[in-house]
């Protein structure tokens, strides 16, 4: 493959990259008064990646991978993009913290996940993920006046970084035994037995990797980043970056490791049930909702994890099918914290604040809610399905203890989402909020909230055939 | 197929719920009450045009639009005398919260009627995973219900009961994933045919028991039940009582013995070891109990445990019994906690001491609590007595010593019974308030005499309700009869001394 083809397999990471590149420059010369405009033109390059994805085949000389999993995940990871920077300028004009670097910084991160998903490579993988973490240090402590944001900027750093040292010290153990950096050689190389330098690697980079999900026992930071960072950009964080890495670490797991599955299912099997027990046991004291939502992705993760601890083709379909859902649960809910605003304007993040809403506002209170039940897994909404699809897939593979344990604990993690609601709905009303005022924001929270309604279910047939095909690209 | 019916009767209520969010209170109101008594009319004309003696599952609708399960739908006898019960009970139920229910009334009514159509979706679900999506998402408006109408302590009630049942269930769930890859279908027929290993069938059995066990309840998982019963509103009380509980039986007779009809039999001594428990334990609880509404849901426990003893008797007339049991049971404990609101509306208050004297100044509000405490302690001719009698002759085929115990528990029921009657209608009235108390309404009597003319019919002409009935007893019988347990009554007539042999004690030890 000549160079020139292999540029145009990465034509959605190129026209990301001219965009920024442009409106770096007009953010340089125009000021603060473009955010608007540069928002915009961030949420068009958006589109326009999305619309030139659809290249097949191997670029780079098998650095660079463009299949449906690749596109699948790109196209999720796009929608995150697109919908959190529209959420993001009222929110920083009402601060006054309008910057025109934001959405330049945004696009940016974007094009390091989706050289984190397409990546066949250990190499390409770590260049896409410090491309994607450099963004996102500094947009968690963009408001960088504000003690939180900053502290939440430095403690992802210093702990992103560790991570990054851990997952490079596994790349060079795996490239040290196997003698090469590419997914299918290592593969080939991990096919006649693991020894214990590739053992070590194994684990080294899942550690890594677990870091970047936030998966139990390596995420410390998440609550302290949710709560620290702008809400806009916790609402990225809580999407775009989780599905990234998700993808990453199921191709990481599939291509490069599928030969071994014994030596990494037990790690995430492990991992997933100590996401899934320690995420609803932590968020249970939470009194930030930021901080419960924070609890509530790590809880996701375990069941993410339990999708692709099955290690098989429905395993990884059910894996995806369930980030779309958490998608879209996450963005509606954190639009939804976006309207928790008190009398004057000012953001509120105290759950408590939040009592009665269901007689100030009714449909702010019924979509937040439905998130909540969704998010507990509680039929018929569209929450419950997510769950579904990946304990199937656990049973099918012979999980079964896995498949238990995990779902009773579920009834914990209700608890909390259960708090939510009874705070909403039992609870006397206290303050209240600022009316809504934004369109973007009402429409966000009325079509996320109608998809992971039961009228979510119609669309089952063809996720399942998107995600089958996605999953299929990678066996 | 024709006019889908039971699509309809899940959708317009569904309909009339996101509708009367929009409404004022009285316009809720009087939309709720008119959905409901429509839904009424297509049970009847579901009972009318229901085939006895024809296919075993009839009115069927599929429609394969989830993927990886259907949108099916279909009955059979059994699950048509439950939707008709639950149809039946719905717009006594708006009727009964209708002055008593002043806050957030079209929220309350769309919780209702969105309750009513999960019911009936549950009873009319032919998919698997259709019936679990019903069954969980109950648990939404209840949990609301309970919540913001509820009384004082509603909070604690509303979690105890969420997280209760959906731990009971999400073990159901895995046992489902596992069974629809071993049987390659979700589709519930075909599952009751489906012969499960044996070794496997242990393990589903008891996943599935943990939800039906929670949901019946069953001792000593009972425990949410009264907390739940007495925050409740009146309504709610009514509908949990009348056809939530219902669920757990149905879902013994749907899946654990058909499908599991092996572990069934082998787990016979847990089930009737805690229903024997149950029966004699709850009665005792219930009878110092100083709340009414708690008195009432205690009895509810003890009746339910007749339901699991008949099911499990492995015969006719244990299972018939049993189905009987939990018909009865739904109208009269429901009426029961409808005469408890009835002057918990009065005297705000279920505390029993508070009251006395009522058939001084209530007259006929006393003959109708009457007519129903006697119809609960099984007087024959009342619906509750034809159950009780044939699942107790049911339980004596299968093990006499379960079948002596159970008994008990119907001579304590006349105790805590009678002695509530006692404490409350009759004596001197507690305070000024109590004999100041005015007789029931024309509504009240709306609600009461409906349940009181289905009681009496019920309990003098079972076969109107058994006939539909009949034909799916004998299709489980035929599955489940293989496996039966001998039983340790071998009666025989005209014998001049029945040999008595004791099976290797198993059941009675607990």
């Amino acid at each position: 493959m000549s160079i020139v083809d292999s540029l145009l397999l990465t034509l959605p990471e190129l026209v990301l990259t001219g965009a920024a590149l442009a409106l770096m420059l007009v953010a340089a010369f125009v000021g603060d008064k473009a955010t608007r405009f540069v928002t915009l033109a961030a949420i068009a390059a958006l589109i326009g990646a999305g619309m030139s994805l659809g290249g097949r085949g191997v670029g780079f000389d098998g650095l660079y991978s463009a299949d449906a999993f690749s596109d699948f995940t790109k196209l999720l990871i796009y929608l995150a993009a697109g919908v959190s920077l529209l959420l993001s300028t009222r929110f920083f004009a009402a601060e006054d913290r309008l910057r025109a670097e934001y959405p330049v910084l945004v696009l940016l991160a974007t094009v390091g996940m989706g050289m984190m998903v397409s990546a066949t490579n250990l190499l390409t993988l770590y260049v896409g993920l410090e491309m994607q973490s450099l963004a996102a240090y500094v947009l968690a402590s963009f408001m960088r006046k504000d003690v939180r944001s900053a502290e939440a900027g430095l403690k992802y750093f210093v702990l992103g970084a560790l991570a990054s040292g851990i997952l490079l010290y596994g790349i060079s153990l795996l490239y040290g035994f196997s003698g090469t950096t590419d997914y299918h050689a290592i593969a080939r190389s991990l096919a006649d037995g693991v020894n214990m330098g590739e053992l070590f690697g194994i684990v080294f980079v899942l550690a890594g990797l677990s870091f970047k999900i936030a998966a139990v026992p390596f995420h410390m930071w998440t609550p302290d980043v949710y709560e620290g960072a702008p809400t806009p950009v916790t609402t990225y964080f809580g999407t775009a970056p989780k599905v990234a890495a998700v993808a990453l670490l199921v191709r990481v797991t599939i291509e490069a490791m599928g030969s071994a599955v014994a030596s990494w299912q037990q790690i995430l099997i492990f991992t997933s049930l100590a996401s899934i027990i320690l995420g609803a046991v932590g968020a249970i004291g939470q009194t930030n909702i930021k901080r419960l939502l924070a609890y509530s992705s790590i809880n996701n993760i375990g069941f993410v994890l339990v999708g692709l601890a099955a290690g098989t083709e429905a395993g990884v379909s059910a894996t995806l099918t369930y980030m779309v859902i958490y998608v879209l649960m996450t963005l509606g809910s954190f639009a939804c914290v976006l309207q928790m605003r008190g009398a004057n304007g000012v953001h509120v993040e105290d759950i408590q604040s939040l009592a009665g809403l269901s007689r100030r506002q009714p449909a702010l209170a019924a979509a937040f809610a439905i998130f909540m039940f969704s998010l507990a897994g509680i039929p018929p909404l569209l929450g419950f399905w997510a769950k579904f699809v990946v304990f199937d897939a656990a049973v099918a593979a012979g999980l079964m203890p896995l498949a238990a344990i995990g779902i009773a604990a579920s009834t914990i993690g209700a608890f909390y989402y259960l708090k939510v609601v009874k705070i909403m709905y039992f609870d006397e009303p206290t303050a209240e909020f600022a009316p809504v005022s934004s369109y973007v924001e009402s429409g966000v929270i009325a079509l996320t909230a109608v998809a992971v309604s039961p009228i979510g279910y119609l669309a089952i047939p063809m996720l399942g055939a998107a995600t089958a095909i996605a999953a299929k690209a990678l066996f | 197929m024709s006019f889908p019916i039971l699509s309809t009767m899940i959708l317009l209520p569904i309909a009339a719920a996101l509708l009367t969010i929009f409404l004022s209170a009285q316009a809720a109101r009087v939309t709720a009450l008119g959905t409901t008594l429509v839904l009424l009319g297509l049970g009847i004309l579901l009972w009318d045009g229901f085939d006895i003696g024809g296919p075993q599952w009839q009115f069927v609708e599929n429609a394969p639009i989830f993927g990886r399960f259907a949108w099916a739908l279909g009955i059979d006898g059994i699950a048509l005398m439950l939707i008709v019960l639950s149809v039946f009970l719905m717009p006594i139920c708006i009727l009964a919260s209708w002055d008593s229910i002043e806050k957030r009334v079209p929220e309350y009514m769309a919780a209702f009627l969105l309750m009513e159509a999960l019911m009936i979706g549950v009873f009319a679900a032919q998919d698997m995973f259709l019936f679990y999506i019903f069954f969980e998402a109950g648990l939404i408006p209840m949990y609301l219900i309970i919540g913001i109408w509820g009384g004082a302590d509603r909070i604690k009630a509303s979690y105890k009961f969420f997280l209760y049942t959906l731990l009971g269930s999400l073990l159901m769930l895995v046992a489902m994933l596992w069974m629809s890859r071993e049987a390659g279908t979700t589709d519930i027929p075909s599952l009751m045919q489906y012969n499960f290993p044996v070794e496997a069938q242990t393990w589903l059995w008891l996943a599935f028991f943990a939800s039906f066990a929670v949901k019946m309840p069953m001792w000593p998982v009972h425990t949410w039940l009264p907390d739940a019963h007495v925050q409740a509103p009146t309504a709610g009380s009514v509908i949990l009582a009348g056809v939530l509980l219902k669920m757990g039986g149905y879902g013994f007779i749907r899946f654990s013995l058909p499908m599991f009809p092996e572990a069934s039999a082998q787990l016979v001594w847990l089930v009737f070891g805690m229903s024997m428990i149950a029966v004699v334990y709850t009665s005792l609880v219930a009878l110092v109990q100083q709340d009414m509404k708690k008195l009432i849901a205690y009895s509810s426990v003890a009746h339910m445990a007749f339901v699991t003893i008949g099911l499990f008797a492995f015969n006719r007339q244990g299972i018939e019994g049993a189905l009987l049991v939990m018909l009865a049971h739904g109208l009269v404990s429901g009426a029961l906690f409808l005469c408890v609101g009835i002057i918990y509306d009065r005297l705000h208050t279920r505390e029993i001491a508070r009251y006395g004297g009522l058939s001084n100044n209530m007259p006929y509000y006393a003959i109708f609590f009457l007519f129903f405490t006697m119809a609960s302690i099984g007087l024959p001719g009342l619906a509750n007595f034809v159950g009780e009698f044939l699942a107790l002759v049911g339980a004596y085929k299968a093990n006499s010593w379960v079948a002596a115990v159970a008994t008990t528990g119907i001579i304590l029921g006349a105790a805590y019974m009678l002695y509530l009657y006692r404490r409350v209608a009759f004596g001197t009235a507690a305070g000024e308030d109590t004999a100041s108390m005015r007789d029931m309404t024309p509504r009240e009597w709306l609600t009461l005499a409906p349940i009181a003319a289905a009681t009496l019919w019920m309990g003098v002409y079972p076969e109107s309700f058994m006939a539909p009935m009949r034909n799916d007893v004998t299709a489980l019988l035929a599955r489940i009869e293989r496996t039966a347990p001998a039983g340790d009554a071998q009666l025989k007539m005209g014998a001049a001394k029945p040999a008595q042999t004791h099976s290797a004690a198993h059941g009675e030890a607990h």
